[in-house]
């Protein structure tokens, strides 16, 4: 620790200011922090009058146009968009209690999801018979998945980091491990007893049947779900700001320094990660009504990242940025299914990245029309040279896909193509940062069209399969970059 | 005006790391209200002596008392419950949480409301969180405008480094303790803060009633409010007396000395 109490580069930045008072005062440091706070623009500004309001209005801002969006959407796309939204942001708010709070890297958190969803078939389905109605069922599966957190706890709660880490993760494996094999486990006095109906689950599950009310439909039960969000969203934010979740984001702090301050750090800890078990099996019960189906490849680990990225993307121990991140992260693989939707978003991002990092405007000008005069010179070359390399047809209708007909290279047979294509492009943007600023400039145009030349003939041709989820990651690591404590993460400040 | 109850009694402390012994056969007694001094040059164990106090290293032998209740063994956050706090020499604020948070999440162990009540704001959910305010706002007081006003929502990482000192007190202060174990409080100050906090120790044993027990190197500020001195010398109490008493015993100042010998060969 630097006994003169030198903080981070941007706190000891030189004060330029008149009006900023001796240097070694510490009104000095309030000042420049006042500056950092003041500096940050219109995001800045409207983050800082978001803060002011209250609760209730925060959560209204996002209901109010979830509740309306049934109405303008037909019931194929509210299940996929806004019941996978919804169960994601759920689920992600939880797993922000045990990760966001309190600090705990819990990797075995899409067990407790399935636990809640296998034990509501088992309460609910013809599997054994029962059809609890939803109020008795509800708060058995809560307190049933928040037991199961507590005994998973219970041995790893005095672990820290990476052993917690590891303890989760086996917990989360061993969890689809028994759910595939508990069809043939033979009960003493019961004989065998089908617990999970091994790989193929639990079939018909019952929809929620609240006091003889039936949450049937998709839209009763988007608007079931919406309602549960916003009440997790208030107690969640209740907890955040009462001794529970100070101590909670003092022991993420220090946890030395907050046991010191008399704060039961084991006990703490356990509590977060009992409370984000009850939240994922309370997920789990709601998603085993909505799929109809409790089966074992729903909770593997391809969940938990996505849940994982949501959190991130939205700030850790932000729950606006949350729901914001689970929006993002549900809807831009769907969006990206068809070519249609894809191809915008790939040349706006291109394009804003572009906007962003080239000035000044007459450099900008230049490279897009070096671009375009590039690309009209080498189809003009090809289609006189080497005809195969552009008798193919992009894809789509409209008058884009036609205009690129006559400027891009769209071979028929792309497939020899493909590989050189690609390692040429990996090669190229490797290079292109070690260049000097003239090089850059010159080739950037070729670089551009090179970019386009793999995404219309082969990136876009699979994009209803590993190309959206390939963007979908580069989208991801762009934010982080610009943004690494996620969209709505409060920079996190050490002191050296 | 100091009374005559032990309040914190150690009897035979041992603590050693590997072989190194750091504490060795310590004896140490604090009356209730009395301002004690632990001196002694770098790296004599007055900081380990800390951490056995507050249960972050249990001893290997000997006893800690408060009030005739036997503290070894106790987790740490029941220590400071039963009334003994601290403050850390290398700082250790809860950096990314408001000055007051700071304070609030001090008050951890003073208060009750459970998290299901908490979840809901009940009445007496809100009434506590009301007094958690009050009292963070009241502990904060205490350092006079230093730690007022705007500077409550500010993250305690913009705070100036003797304003995170003030505020590893301030928290302190918020677990209600009978003894405050303070690490170092002038260090990284100038004279005048070095001035300030000499004056803010006497005025926490005359207004917060507090036993005080302070590590300390600055000889001026251990002159100015020690009730008395103990010397530290690789573990050993090599001294204990009035400051005087104490600043000239000829083993303390060989310590000293000896120590400067050595750094200068
Ligand atoms: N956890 C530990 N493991 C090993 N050795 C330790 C540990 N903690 C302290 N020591 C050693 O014990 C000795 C005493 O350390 P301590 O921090 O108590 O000194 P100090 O009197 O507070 O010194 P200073 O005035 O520099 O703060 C040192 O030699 C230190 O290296
Ligand atoms: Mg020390």
């Amino acid at each position: 620790m630097a006994a003169d109490g030198t903080g981070p580069e941007h706190l000891s930045a030189p004060a330029d200011a008149p009006d900023s008072p001796r240097i070694g005062v510490d009104e000095w440091v309030a000042s420049v922090e006042g500056k950092r706070e003041r500096y940050t623009g219109v995001r800045g500004a409207v983050l800082r009058e978001w803060d002011r309001l209250p609760m209730a209005v925060r959560v209204l801002v996002f209901a109010l146009p979830a509740a309306l969006f049934p109405l303008v959407t037909t019931e194929g796309n509210l299940f996929r968009y806004g019941l996978f939204t919804l169960v994601y942001a759920l689920l992600a708010l939880g797993l922000n209690i045990v990760v966001g709070f309190a600090g705990l890297l819990d990797l075995g958190y899409i067990a407790f999801f399935g636990c809640g969803a296998y034990m509501y078939a088992i309460l609910a389905s013809p599997q054994f018979g029962n059809h609890w109605q939803a109020e008795a069922a509800i708060p058995v599966v809560v307190v049933f998945t928040a037991l199961v957190g507590l005994l998973i706890g219970l041995p790893s709660r005095r672990l820290f980091g990476d052993y917690l880490a590891i303890m989760t993760l086996f917990f989360g494996q061993a969890f689809v491990v028994f759910v595939n094999n508990a069809n043939r486990i033979s009960f003493p006095f019961v004989g065998h007893a089908d617990l999970t109906g091994g790989s193929n689950g639990i079939a018909n599950i019952d929809s929620f049947n609240f006091f003889g009310y039936v949450f049937y439909s998709t839209k009763q039960q988007y608007y079931f779900l919406l309602v549960a969000v916003a009440l997790v969203l208030i107690l969640l934010a209740f907890i955040n700001d009462s001794r529970t979740g100070r101590a909670w984001r003092a022991l993420r702090e220090d946890p030395l320094a907050a046991e010191a301050m008399s704060i039961p750090v084991n006990r703490l800890k356990l509590l977060a990660f009992v409370f984000g078990a009850a939240t994922a099996g309370f997920t789990g019960a709601i998603y085993g009504t909505i799929a109809t189906a409790a089966l074992p490849g729903d909770y593997d680990v391809g969940l938990l990242i996505t849940i994982y990225a949501i959190m991130i993307l939205g700030g850790f121990g932000s729950m606006m940025g949350i729901v914001v991140g689970a929006v993002i992260v549900s809807s831009v693989p769907e969006l990206l299914r068809s070519s249609v939707n894809a191809r915008p978003l790939f040349y706006g991002a291109i394009l804003l990245a572009i906007l962003v990092k080239l000035r000044p405007w007459r450099r900008l000008a230049a490279e897009l029309a070096g671009l375009v005069a590039f690309g009209f010179a080498l189809h003009a070359i090809a289609s006189a040279a080497y005809p195969r390399l552009v008798d193919g047809n992009a894809i789509g209708s409209g008058a884009f896909a036609r205009g690129l007909n006559h400027w891009m290279l769209i071979p028929r047979d792309v497939v020899k193509i493909a590989d050189v294509a690609y390692i040429v492009l990996v090669a190229a943007i490797v290079i292109y940062p070690q260049l000097s600023r003239l090089w850059q400039a010159i080739l950037l145009p070729p670089l551009l069209y090179l970019v386009m030349f793999v995404w219309e003939n082969l990136l876009l041709v699979h994009i209803g399969g590993a190309t959206r989820l390939i963007l979908l990651g580069a989208l991801l690591v762009a934010l982080m970059n610009i943004r690494p404590q996620g969209l709505f993460g409060k920079a996190y400040v050490e002191i050296v | 005006m100091t009374g005559d109850t032990p309040l914190l009694e150690l009897r035979g402390l041992d603590k050693s790391f590997g072989g190194l012994r750091v504490i060795a056969e310590l004896d140490l007694v604090v009356r209730e209200h009395e301002i004690v001094s632990v001196i002694g040059p770098n790296g004599a164990g007055k900081t380990t002596l800390f951490n056995l106090i507050t249960g972050l290293y249990r001893p290997d032998s000997g006893e800690i008392r408060l009030d005739g209740r036997n503290l070894v063994g106790l987790a740490p956050h029941r220590i400071t419950d039963l009334g003994v706090a601290r403050t850390f020499q290398t700082l250790r604020l809860f950096l990314n949480m408001t000055v007051k948070e700071n304070v609030m999440a001090a008050q951890y162990g003073q208060t009750k409301v459970g998290v299901l009540r908490s979840m809901i704001r009940t009445p007496g959910a809100r009434k506590e969180e009301k007094q958690i305010h009050r009292l963070a706002e009241e502990k904060l007081s205490f350092f006079g405008d230093r730690l007022m006003g705007y500077r409550w929502d500010q993250f305690a990482y913009s705070l100036s480094y003797a304003n995170r000192r003030r505020l590893e007190i301030a928290r302190a202060m918020a677990t209600e303790p009978r003894v405050l174990l303070l690490d170092e409080p002038a260090a990284g100050m100038n004279p005048r803060e070095t001035h300030e906090i000499t004056e803010l120790i006497g005025k926490l044993r005359e207004d917060g009633g507090y036993t005080i027990l302070v590590i300390e190197h600055d000889m001026h500020v251990v002159e100015g409010i020690s009730d008395r001195v103990v010397a530290l010398d690789h573990g050993v109490k090599i001294a204990e007396g009035s400051f005087d008493a104490v600043a000239t015993d000829p083993r303390v100042v060989e310590a000293y000395l000896g120590l400067r010998r050595a750094e200068t060969k």
